[in-house]
Protein backbone atom coordinates (compact mmCIF):
# COMPACT_ATOMS: atom_id res chain seq x y z
CA UNK A 1 0.00 0.00 0.00
CA UNK A 2 2.14 2.92 1.28
CA UNK A 3 1.85 6.55 0.71
CA UNK A 4 0.05 7.87 -2.70
CA UNK A 5 -0.16 11.52 -3.89
CA UNK A 6 -2.54 11.90 -6.55
CA UNK A 7 -2.92 15.19 -8.82
CA UNK A 8 -2.13 17.36 -5.80
CA UNK A 9 -1.78 20.74 -6.19
CA UNK A 10 -0.56 23.49 -3.98
CA UNK A 11 -1.33 27.40 -4.92
CA UNK A 12 -0.14 30.24 -2.73
CA UNK A 13 -3.11 32.70 -3.28
CA UNK A 14 -2.29 36.43 -4.98
CA UNK A 15 -0.59 38.68 -2.28
CA UNK A 16 0.31 42.28 -2.58
CA UNK A 17 -0.47 42.89 -6.63
CA UNK A 18 2.04 39.47 -6.98
CA UNK A 19 0.00 37.22 -9.13
CA UNK A 20 -0.66 33.55 -7.52
CA UNK A 21 1.61 31.10 -7.31
CA UNK A 22 1.74 27.54 -7.87
CA UNK A 23 4.07 26.14 -5.77
CA UNK A 24 3.34 22.03 -6.43
CA UNK A 25 1.77 21.44 -9.74
CA UNK A 26 -0.65 17.72 -10.22
CA UNK A 27 2.30 16.26 -8.43
CA UNK A 28 1.96 12.03 -8.77
CA UNK A 29 3.81 10.26 -6.52
CA UNK A 30 4.11 6.35 -4.66
CA UNK A 31 6.42 5.74 -1.95
CA UNK A 32 5.81 2.46 -1.16
CA UNK A 33 6.81 0.32 1.72
CA UNK A 34 10.63 -0.51 1.68
CA UNK A 35 10.89 2.47 -0.72
CA UNK A 36 13.35 5.21 -0.61
CA UNK A 37 12.68 8.02 -2.42
CA UNK A 38 14.51 10.97 -2.64
CA UNK A 39 13.74 14.66 -3.67
CA UNK A 40 16.49 17.03 -5.67
CA UNK A 41 15.95 20.12 -7.18
CA UNK A 42 16.58 23.44 -7.56
CA UNK A 43 15.43 26.00 -4.61
CA UNK A 44 12.08 26.74 -4.93
CA UNK A 45 11.08 24.21 -6.88
CA UNK A 46 8.33 23.02 -4.23
CA UNK A 47 10.97 19.77 -2.44
CA UNK A 48 9.77 21.23 0.84
CA UNK A 49 6.13 22.18 0.34
CA UNK A 50 5.99 18.66 -1.16
CA UNK A 51 7.53 16.90 2.01
CA UNK A 52 4.90 19.44 4.39
CA UNK A 53 1.80 18.57 2.60
CA UNK A 54 2.88 14.45 3.08
CA UNK A 55 3.40 15.35 6.66
CA UNK A 56 -0.09 16.86 6.80
CA UNK A 57 1.61 20.31 7.89
CA UNK A 58 -0.21 21.88 4.50
CA UNK A 59 -2.99 21.02 2.55
CA UNK A 60 -3.33 20.94 -1.11
CA UNK A 61 -5.40 23.04 -3.15
CA UNK A 62 -6.19 20.26 -4.87
CA UNK A 63 -5.50 16.41 -5.40
CA UNK A 64 -5.32 14.28 -2.22
CA UNK A 65 -2.13 12.37 -0.50
CA UNK A 66 -3.49 8.80 1.21
CA UNK A 67 -1.88 7.13 3.31
CA UNK A 68 -2.80 3.40 3.16
CA UNK A 69 -6.00 4.13 1.36
CA UNK A 70 -6.54 6.80 4.05
CA UNK A 71 -6.64 10.53 3.45
CA UNK A 72 -4.00 12.12 5.13
CA UNK A 73 -5.62 15.02 7.05
CA UNK A 74 -2.68 16.83 9.19
CA UNK A 75 0.17 15.60 11.01
CA UNK A 76 0.35 12.25 12.88
CA UNK A 77 2.97 9.66 14.04
CA UNK A 78 2.68 7.72 11.16
CA UNK A 79 4.53 10.14 9.13
CA UNK A 80 7.21 11.23 11.33
CA UNK A 81 9.46 14.37 10.59
CA UNK A 82 13.62 14.98 11.07
CA UNK A 83 14.33 18.54 10.36
CA UNK A 84 17.32 19.86 8.68
CA UNK A 85 18.04 21.73 12.03
CA UNK A 86 17.22 18.79 14.10
CA UNK A 87 14.61 20.96 16.33
CA UNK A 88 15.26 18.74 19.46
CA UNK A 89 14.27 20.23 22.47
CA UNK A 90 16.80 21.47 25.56
CA UNK A 91 15.33 21.13 28.26
CA UNK A 92 15.33 17.15 28.07
CA UNK A 93 18.18 14.84 28.21
CA UNK A 94 19.08 12.51 25.24
CA UNK A 95 16.40 9.85 26.15
CA UNK A 96 13.75 11.64 27.16
CA UNK A 97 13.92 13.59 23.42
CA UNK A 98 14.05 10.32 21.99
CA UNK A 99 11.39 9.25 24.20
CA UNK A 100 9.18 12.28 23.19
CA UNK A 101 6.95 10.87 20.64
CA UNK A 102 6.21 7.86 22.88
CA UNK A 103 5.01 10.25 25.45
CA UNK A 104 2.85 12.09 23.27
CA UNK A 105 1.39 9.26 22.27
CA UNK A 106 0.78 8.32 26.41
CA UNK A 107 3.01 4.89 26.58
CA UNK A 108 4.17 3.69 29.93
CA UNK A 109 6.99 5.44 31.03
CA UNK A 110 9.36 1.83 31.17
CA UNK A 111 8.48 0.88 27.58
CA UNK A 112 9.36 4.41 26.62
CA UNK A 113 12.32 4.23 27.52
CA UNK A 114 13.08 0.12 26.56
CA UNK A 115 11.71 1.42 23.24
CA UNK A 116 14.06 4.13 23.32
CA UNK A 117 17.05 2.67 24.40
CA UNK A 118 16.91 0.39 21.56
CA UNK A 119 17.14 3.59 19.44
CA UNK A 120 19.72 5.05 21.32
CA UNK A 121 21.68 1.71 20.62
CA UNK A 122 20.77 1.44 16.66
CA UNK A 123 22.49 4.87 16.18
CA UNK A 124 25.48 4.60 17.86
CA UNK A 125 23.99 6.63 21.02
CA UNK A 126 25.06 4.37 23.70
CA UNK A 127 26.38 6.70 27.20
CA UNK A 128 24.85 9.86 26.35
CA UNK A 129 21.13 8.68 27.62
CA UNK A 130 21.35 11.17 29.85
CA UNK A 131 23.05 14.16 28.61
CA UNK A 132 22.11 17.24 27.91
CA UNK A 133 21.32 17.52 23.95
CA UNK A 134 22.93 21.10 24.13
CA UNK A 135 26.15 19.68 24.87
CA UNK A 136 26.41 17.23 21.80
CA UNK A 137 27.76 17.80 18.65
CA UNK A 138 25.58 19.04 15.63
CA UNK A 139 26.38 15.29 14.22
CA UNK A 140 25.13 13.69 17.46
CA UNK A 141 22.25 15.92 18.04
CA UNK A 142 21.38 14.94 14.17
CA UNK A 143 21.36 11.03 15.38
CA UNK A 144 19.19 11.75 17.93
CA UNK A 145 16.60 13.66 16.08
CA UNK A 146 16.35 10.80 13.89
CA UNK A 147 16.34 8.19 17.02
CA UNK A 148 13.87 10.38 18.26
CA UNK A 149 11.41 10.13 14.86
CA UNK A 150 12.15 6.17 14.80
CA UNK A 151 10.95 5.48 18.38
CA UNK A 152 7.50 7.26 16.78
CA UNK A 153 7.28 3.45 14.23
CA UNK A 154 6.18 5.84 11.68
CA UNK A 155 4.92 4.09 8.04
CA UNK A 156 7.00 6.56 6.28
CA UNK A 157 10.04 8.74 7.71
CA UNK A 158 10.02 12.38 6.32
CA UNK A 159 13.66 13.54 5.99
CA UNK A 160 13.85 17.42 5.36
CA UNK A 161 17.83 17.90 4.09
CA UNK A 162 18.82 16.22 7.75
CA UNK A 163 22.71 16.20 6.60
CA UNK A 164 22.67 19.54 5.57
CA UNK A 165 23.90 20.96 8.63
CA UNK A 166 27.14 18.42 8.88
CA UNK A 167 30.28 18.66 7.97
CA UNK A 168 31.51 16.52 5.10
CA UNK A 169 33.16 13.59 6.68
CA UNK A 170 30.39 12.95 9.24
CA UNK A 171 27.62 13.63 6.61
CA UNK A 172 28.91 10.71 4.52
CA UNK A 173 29.08 8.30 8.10
CA UNK A 174 25.90 9.57 8.62
CA UNK A 175 24.22 8.49 5.16
CA UNK A 176 25.38 4.93 5.52
CA UNK A 177 24.12 4.32 9.25
CA UNK A 178 20.70 5.44 7.74
CA UNK A 179 21.14 3.33 4.76
CA UNK A 180 21.81 0.68 7.13
CA UNK A 181 18.95 1.39 9.54
CA UNK A 182 16.66 1.76 6.59
CA UNK A 183 17.34 -1.62 5.55
CA UNK A 184 17.25 -2.48 9.37
CA UNK A 185 13.74 -1.10 10.28
CA UNK A 186 11.80 -1.42 6.68
CA UNK A 187 10.73 1.91 6.46
CA UNK A 188 9.49 4.28 3.80
CA UNK A 189 11.36 6.71 3.67
CA UNK A 190 11.09 10.73 1.78
CA UNK A 191 14.21 12.14 1.73
CA UNK A 192 14.99 15.77 1.05
CA UNK A 193 18.80 16.86 -0.41
CA UNK A 194 20.57 19.18 -2.24
CA UNK A 195 23.51 16.91 -2.78
CA UNK A 196 22.68 15.13 -5.98
CA UNK A 197 25.41 12.76 -4.78
CA UNK A 198 23.21 12.13 -1.68
CA UNK A 199 20.50 11.44 -3.33
CA UNK A 200 21.82 9.01 -5.84
CA UNK A 201 23.79 7.01 -3.68
CA UNK A 202 20.88 6.78 -0.86
CA UNK A 203 17.46 6.31 -3.31
CA UNK A 204 15.61 3.64 -4.69
CA UNK A 205 13.48 6.44 -5.98
CA UNK A 206 15.39 9.59 -7.43
CA UNK A 207 12.73 12.48 -8.19
CA UNK A 208 14.30 15.80 -9.57
CA UNK A 209 12.14 18.42 -9.29
CA UNK A 210 11.69 21.91 -11.36
CA UNK A 211 10.21 25.22 -10.48
CA UNK A 212 7.69 27.48 -11.35
CA UNK A 213 5.09 25.67 -11.58
CA UNK A 214 7.06 23.03 -8.76
CA UNK A 215 6.69 19.79 -10.90
CA UNK A 216 8.47 16.20 -10.66
CA UNK A 217 10.67 16.74 -14.10
CA UNK A 218 12.56 13.57 -14.01
CA UNK A 219 12.28 10.41 -12.24
CA UNK A 220 14.62 7.35 -12.06
CA UNK A 221 15.01 4.61 -10.26
CA UNK A 222 18.30 3.86 -8.72
CA UNK A 223 20.00 0.54 -7.32
CA UNK A 224 23.18 2.08 -5.69
CA UNK A 225 21.86 2.05 -2.01
CA UNK A 226 20.84 -2.26 -2.58
CA UNK A 227 25.01 -2.74 -3.76
CA UNK A 228 26.31 -0.67 -1.10
CA UNK A 229 24.00 -2.53 1.39
CA UNK A 230 24.83 -5.57 -0.57
CA UNK A 231 28.32 -5.45 1.29
CA UNK A 232 30.37 -2.87 -1.28
CA UNK A 233 31.74 -0.13 0.24
CA UNK A 234 30.52 3.51 -0.18
CA UNK A 235 33.23 4.46 -2.27
CA UNK A 236 33.27 2.31 -4.58
CA UNK A 237 29.79 2.43 -5.06
CA UNK A 238 30.29 6.41 -5.44
CA UNK A 239 33.42 6.23 -7.55
CA UNK A 240 31.90 3.40 -10.56
CA UNK A 241 31.23 4.42 -13.73
CA UNK A 242 27.25 4.17 -14.07
CA UNK A 243 26.90 6.73 -10.44
CA UNK A 244 29.33 8.94 -11.88
CA UNK A 245 27.64 9.12 -15.21
CA UNK A 246 24.06 9.32 -13.79
CA UNK A 247 25.62 12.05 -11.63
CA UNK A 248 26.58 14.33 -14.32
CA UNK A 249 23.43 13.39 -16.28
CA UNK A 250 21.65 15.05 -13.11
CA UNK A 251 23.99 17.87 -12.13
CA UNK A 252 23.24 18.82 -16.26
CA UNK A 253 19.17 19.25 -15.46
CA UNK A 254 19.28 20.97 -12.16
CA UNK A 255 22.29 23.61 -13.24
CA UNK A 256 19.86 24.24 -16.61
CA UNK A 257 17.03 25.10 -13.86
CA UNK A 258 19.17 27.27 -11.60
CA UNK A 259 20.16 29.03 -14.94
CA UNK A 260 16.41 29.61 -16.33
CA UNK A 261 15.57 31.18 -12.93
CA UNK A 262 18.54 33.49 -13.08
CA UNK B 1 29.14 60.61 -3.13
CA UNK B 2 29.49 64.01 -3.12
CA UNK B 3 33.14 63.75 -1.19
CA UNK B 4 34.18 61.53 -4.01
CA UNK B 5 33.55 63.46 -6.88
CA UNK B 6 34.85 66.91 -5.78
CA UNK B 7 37.98 65.13 -5.14
CA UNK B 8 38.10 63.61 -9.16
CA UNK B 9 37.78 66.81 -10.17
CA UNK B 10 40.45 68.50 -8.39
CA UNK B 11 43.25 67.61 -10.99
CA UNK B 12 46.67 65.69 -9.44
CA UNK B 13 45.14 66.11 -5.96
CA UNK B 14 44.84 62.61 -5.78
CA UNK B 15 47.90 60.61 -4.30
CA UNK B 16 49.73 62.87 -2.11
CA UNK B 17 46.72 64.37 -0.16
CA UNK B 18 45.35 60.89 0.37
CA UNK B 19 44.71 59.97 4.23
CA UNK B 20 47.02 57.55 5.87
CA UNK B 21 45.75 53.82 5.73
CA UNK B 22 43.59 52.55 8.58
CA UNK B 23 46.45 50.77 10.94
CA UNK B 24 49.39 53.93 10.59
CA UNK B 25 46.88 56.13 13.08
CA UNK B 26 48.65 54.88 15.71
CA UNK B 27 48.07 55.74 19.60
CA UNK B 28 45.03 55.85 21.60
CA UNK B 29 42.70 55.30 18.49
CA UNK B 30 43.93 52.59 17.24
CA UNK B 31 41.93 50.67 20.65
CA UNK B 32 38.72 52.46 19.78
CA UNK B 33 38.97 51.34 15.95
CA UNK B 34 39.92 47.54 15.85
CA UNK B 35 39.76 44.93 18.71
CA UNK B 36 43.27 43.85 20.11
CA UNK B 37 44.30 40.38 19.26
CA UNK B 38 42.47 38.04 22.03
CA UNK B 39 44.80 35.62 24.66
CA UNK B 40 44.00 32.07 23.92
CA UNK B 41 40.45 31.09 25.33
CA UNK B 42 39.21 34.14 24.39
CA UNK B 43 36.73 34.80 21.10
CA UNK B 44 38.10 37.42 19.18
CA UNK B 45 35.71 40.23 18.70
CA UNK B 46 33.33 39.40 20.88
CA UNK B 47 32.25 42.46 22.23
CA UNK B 48 32.49 43.37 26.54
CA UNK B 49 34.28 40.24 26.71
CA UNK B 50 36.45 39.77 29.65
CA UNK B 51 35.91 39.15 33.49
CA UNK B 52 35.15 42.56 35.29
CA UNK B 53 34.24 41.20 39.05
CA UNK B 54 37.80 42.83 40.46
CA UNK B 55 37.00 46.20 38.56
CA UNK B 56 33.80 46.25 39.95
CA UNK B 57 35.12 45.64 43.63
CA UNK B 58 37.18 48.70 43.34
CA UNK B 59 34.39 51.02 42.13
CA UNK B 60 32.63 50.13 44.77
CA UNK B 61 34.85 51.05 47.40
CA UNK B 62 36.44 53.70 44.98
CA UNK B 63 32.94 55.40 45.79
CA UNK B 64 33.19 54.77 49.44
CA UNK B 65 36.50 55.99 49.79
CA UNK B 66 35.24 59.09 47.92
CA UNK B 67 32.32 59.47 50.34
CA UNK B 68 34.37 58.85 53.36
CA UNK B 69 36.89 61.33 52.20
CA UNK B 70 34.26 64.27 51.38
CA UNK B 71 32.69 63.74 54.67
CA UNK B 72 36.19 63.38 56.60
CA UNK B 73 37.40 66.76 55.43
CA UNK B 74 34.25 68.24 55.93
CA UNK B 75 34.08 69.53 52.52
CA UNK B 76 29.66 68.81 52.96
CA UNK B 77 27.95 69.09 55.36
CA UNK B 78 26.63 65.66 57.31
CA UNK B 79 22.98 67.39 57.09
CA UNK B 80 23.16 66.75 52.86
CA UNK B 81 25.63 64.10 53.31
CA UNK B 82 26.32 62.14 56.37
CA UNK B 83 29.75 59.84 56.82
CA UNK B 84 29.47 56.02 55.63
CA UNK B 85 29.87 55.87 59.21
CA UNK B 86 27.42 57.97 60.45
CA UNK B 87 25.29 55.61 58.00
CA UNK B 88 25.86 52.32 59.87
CA UNK B 89 25.48 53.87 63.25
CA UNK B 90 22.16 54.72 62.09
CA UNK B 91 21.69 51.34 61.06
CA UNK B 92 22.36 49.69 64.43
CA UNK B 93 20.22 52.22 65.92
CA UNK B 94 17.31 51.69 64.22
CA UNK B 95 17.81 47.69 63.95
CA UNK B 96 17.91 48.32 67.96
CA UNK B 97 15.79 50.61 68.99
CA UNK B 98 13.13 51.17 65.55
CA UNK B 99 11.80 53.78 63.80
CA UNK B 100 8.57 55.66 65.15
CA UNK B 101 7.85 53.46 67.08
CA UNK B 102 8.21 50.30 64.83
CA UNK B 103 10.92 47.84 64.58
CA UNK B 104 13.57 47.51 61.83
CA UNK B 105 12.24 44.25 61.34
CA UNK B 106 8.75 45.13 60.76
CA UNK B 107 9.74 48.19 58.56
CA UNK B 108 11.38 45.17 56.53
CA UNK B 109 8.72 42.37 56.48
CA UNK B 110 5.95 44.90 55.88
CA UNK B 111 7.09 47.03 52.91
CA UNK B 112 8.68 42.90 51.53
CA UNK B 113 5.49 41.81 51.86
CA UNK B 114 3.76 43.86 49.74
CA UNK B 115 6.19 44.15 47.03
CA UNK B 116 6.21 40.47 46.89
CA UNK B 117 2.57 39.84 47.49
CA UNK B 118 2.24 42.35 44.27
CA UNK B 119 4.79 40.65 42.71
CA UNK B 120 3.24 36.86 43.13
CA UNK B 121 0.15 38.65 41.94
CA UNK B 122 1.05 39.35 38.75
CA UNK B 123 2.98 36.42 38.25
CA UNK B 124 -0.06 34.70 38.47
CA UNK B 125 -2.19 36.77 36.73
CA UNK B 126 0.65 37.93 34.42
CA UNK B 127 1.90 35.10 33.52
CA UNK B 128 -1.08 33.10 32.43
CA UNK B 129 -2.67 36.22 30.57
CA UNK B 130 0.69 36.97 28.73
CA UNK B 131 0.84 33.51 27.60
CA UNK B 132 -2.48 33.88 26.39
CA UNK B 133 -2.48 36.62 24.70
CA UNK B 134 1.24 34.50 22.91
CA UNK B 135 -1.18 31.85 21.93
CA UNK B 136 -4.56 33.64 20.91
CA UNK B 137 -5.01 36.84 18.77
CA UNK B 138 -8.53 37.23 20.32
CA UNK B 139 -7.24 37.12 23.94
CA UNK B 140 -4.34 39.50 22.35
CA UNK B 141 -6.77 41.72 20.39
CA UNK B 142 -8.56 42.20 24.14
CA UNK B 143 -5.97 42.55 26.07
CA UNK B 144 -3.24 44.51 24.12
CA UNK B 145 -4.81 48.51 24.53
CA UNK B 146 -5.53 48.40 27.91
CA UNK B 147 -1.78 47.00 28.79
CA UNK B 148 0.17 49.38 26.30
CA UNK B 149 -2.33 52.03 27.55
CA UNK B 150 -0.93 52.25 31.16
CA UNK B 151 2.35 50.81 30.79
CA UNK B 152 4.20 53.66 30.11
CA UNK B 153 2.26 56.02 32.93
CA UNK B 154 4.07 56.32 35.71
CA UNK B 155 2.68 54.82 38.67
CA UNK B 156 2.67 57.79 40.82
CA UNK B 157 -0.05 59.47 38.03
CA UNK B 158 -2.13 57.28 38.84
CA UNK B 159 -1.54 56.57 42.88
CA UNK B 160 -4.84 59.92 43.46
CA UNK B 161 -6.77 57.23 41.55
CA UNK B 162 -5.79 53.91 43.44
CA UNK B 163 -6.43 56.23 46.61
CA UNK B 164 -10.27 57.51 45.19
CA UNK B 165 -11.11 53.90 44.57
CA UNK B 166 -9.58 51.25 46.69
CA UNK B 167 -9.29 53.93 50.07
CA UNK B 168 -6.17 54.43 51.97
CA UNK B 169 -5.46 50.90 53.21
CA UNK B 170 -3.35 48.15 51.60
CA UNK B 171 -5.70 47.40 48.49
CA UNK B 172 -4.19 50.42 46.64
CA UNK B 173 -0.59 49.93 47.81
CA UNK B 174 -0.45 46.21 47.07
CA UNK B 175 -2.21 47.15 43.58
CA UNK B 176 -0.19 50.11 42.92
CA UNK B 177 2.85 47.69 43.10
CA UNK B 178 1.20 44.77 41.19
CA UNK B 179 0.04 47.61 38.47
CA UNK B 180 3.61 48.48 37.70
CA UNK B 181 5.11 44.97 37.70
CA UNK B 182 2.29 43.30 35.72
CA UNK B 183 2.81 45.16 32.10
CA UNK B 184 6.46 43.49 32.07
CA UNK B 185 5.95 39.96 33.11
CA UNK B 186 3.20 39.78 31.13
CA UNK B 187 4.22 41.46 28.03
CA UNK B 188 7.80 39.34 28.35
CA UNK B 189 5.71 35.79 28.80
CA UNK B 190 3.48 37.56 25.63
CA UNK B 191 6.57 37.68 23.91
CA UNK B 192 8.52 34.11 25.43
CA UNK B 193 5.77 32.25 23.52
CA UNK B 194 7.47 33.20 20.31
CA UNK B 195 10.81 31.59 21.40
CA UNK B 196 9.91 27.81 20.34
CA UNK B 197 11.68 27.29 17.13
CA UNK B 198 8.84 26.33 14.09
CA UNK B 199 10.96 22.79 13.45
CA UNK B 200 10.36 22.06 17.41
CA UNK B 201 6.68 22.73 16.74
CA UNK B 202 6.45 20.50 13.29
CA UNK B 203 8.60 18.02 14.95
CA UNK B 204 5.87 17.70 18.06
CA UNK B 205 2.86 17.32 15.89
CA UNK B 206 4.60 15.03 13.54
CA UNK B 207 5.21 13.08 16.20
CA UNK B 208 1.00 12.94 16.99
CA UNK B 209 1.08 15.73 19.62
CA UNK B 210 -2.29 17.30 20.47
CA UNK B 211 -2.46 21.33 20.17
CA UNK B 212 -2.45 21.48 24.47
CA UNK B 213 0.27 18.99 24.77
CA UNK B 214 2.42 20.84 21.88
CA UNK B 215 1.60 24.12 24.68
CA UNK B 216 2.09 21.79 27.39
CA UNK B 217 6.04 20.45 26.59
CA UNK B 218 7.47 22.60 23.46
CA UNK B 219 5.92 26.26 23.80
CA UNK B 220 5.96 27.03 27.41
CA UNK B 221 9.34 25.33 28.66
CA UNK B 222 11.16 27.04 25.54
CA UNK B 223 9.31 30.27 27.23
CA UNK B 224 10.77 30.20 30.38
CA UNK B 225 13.94 31.41 29.75
CA UNK B 226 12.21 34.88 28.96
CA UNK B 227 9.74 34.26 31.67
CA UNK B 228 12.16 34.12 33.94
CA UNK B 229 14.00 37.25 32.79
CA UNK B 230 10.42 39.03 32.95
CA UNK B 231 9.66 38.44 36.21
CA UNK B 232 13.48 40.10 37.29
CA UNK B 233 12.86 43.03 35.24
CA UNK B 234 9.01 43.14 36.80
CA UNK B 235 10.12 42.71 40.40
CA UNK B 236 12.86 45.62 39.87
CA UNK B 237 9.39 47.45 38.74
CA UNK B 238 7.63 46.93 42.03
CA UNK B 239 10.77 48.05 44.58
CA UNK B 240 10.72 50.93 42.49
CA UNK B 241 6.90 51.81 43.09
CA UNK B 242 7.11 50.53 46.85
CA UNK B 243 8.29 54.56 48.20
CA UNK B 244 5.33 55.84 45.85
CA UNK B 245 2.69 52.93 47.73
CA UNK B 246 3.99 54.10 50.94
CA UNK B 247 3.40 57.87 50.25
CA UNK B 248 0.01 57.96 51.20
CA UNK B 249 -0.92 57.04 54.74
CA UNK B 250 1.64 54.69 55.64
CA UNK B 251 3.03 54.40 58.95
CA UNK B 252 5.59 51.14 58.51
CA UNK B 253 7.07 50.59 55.28
CA UNK B 254 11.07 50.92 54.35
CA UNK B 255 9.37 53.68 51.93
CA UNK B 256 7.52 55.04 54.32
CA UNK B 257 11.03 54.98 56.92
CA UNK B 258 12.48 57.30 53.50
CA UNK B 259 10.05 59.89 53.20
CA UNK B 260 9.24 60.39 56.80
CA UNK B 261 13.00 60.22 57.76
CA UNK B 262 13.57 62.85 54.38
CA UNK B 263 10.86 65.40 56.37
CA UNK B 264 12.63 65.43 59.45
CA UNK B 265 15.80 65.90 57.32
CA UNK B 266 17.45 63.12 59.00
CA UNK B 267 19.73 62.30 56.07
CA UNK B 268 21.14 59.20 57.60
CA UNK B 269 17.83 57.80 58.39
CA UNK B 270 17.01 58.16 54.23
CA UNK B 271 20.17 56.81 53.15
CA UNK B 272 20.17 53.89 54.94
CA UNK B 273 16.78 53.10 53.64
CA UNK B 274 17.92 53.58 50.29
CA UNK B 275 20.10 50.76 50.91
CA UNK B 276 18.54 48.44 52.28
CA UNK B 277 16.16 48.44 49.84
CA UNK B 278 18.80 48.34 47.32
CA UNK B 279 20.06 44.99 48.79
CA UNK B 280 17.37 43.73 49.48
CA UNK B 281 16.34 43.88 45.59
CA UNK B 282 19.93 42.98 44.70
CA UNK B 283 20.06 39.82 46.89
CA UNK B 284 16.61 38.95 45.30
CA UNK B 285 17.77 39.47 41.81
CA UNK B 286 20.86 37.36 42.63
CA UNK B 287 18.42 34.33 43.87
CA UNK B 288 17.11 34.71 40.29
CA UNK B 289 19.91 34.43 38.75
CA UNK B 290 20.71 31.57 40.69
CA UNK B 291 17.54 29.87 39.78
CA UNK B 292 17.73 30.57 36.29
CA UNK B 293 20.70 28.59 35.78
CA UNK B 294 19.25 25.90 37.27
CA UNK B 295 16.07 25.90 35.75
CA UNK B 296 17.25 26.59 32.01
CA UNK B 297 20.88 25.82 32.20
CA UNK B 298 20.08 25.70 28.17
CA UNK B 299 19.45 29.30 28.09
CA UNK B 300 20.91 30.54 24.30
CA UNK B 301 22.70 27.48 24.00
CA UNK B 302 20.74 25.93 21.34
Amino acid sequence: MGLTINQASVVYPAADGRPPVEALSRIDLAIDNDDFVVALGASGCGKSTLLNLIAGFLSPTSGEILLDGHRVQGPGADRAVVFQKHALLPWLNVIDNVAFGLKLQGGAEKARYEMAGRFIALLGLDGFQNSPVYKLSGGMQQRVGIARALTCDPKVLLMDEPLGALDALTREKAQELILRIWSETHKSVFFITHSVEEALFMGTKLIVMSPRPGRIAHRFDLSFSRQFLAGQSARQVKASPEFIRLREQVLEIIFADEEDAA
Amino acid sequence: MSERASKETVPGAGAPSAPPPANARAGAFSRLTRSRPTRPGEVYGVPGQGDAFWLSLGSIAFIIFLWWLVTFLGWVKPLFVPSPGAIIAKFVDVWQNGFTNTSFVEHVWISTARVFGAFLLACVVGIPLGIAMGMSPTVRGIFDPPIEFYRPIPPLAYLPLMIIWFGIGETSKVLLIFLSVFAPVALGSRSGVRSAAIEQIHAAYSFGATRWQVMRHVILPSALPEILTAMRIGIGFGWTTLVAAEMVAATKGLGYMVLSASQFLQTSTVIMGIVVIAAIAYAFDLLMRFVERKVVPWKGRM
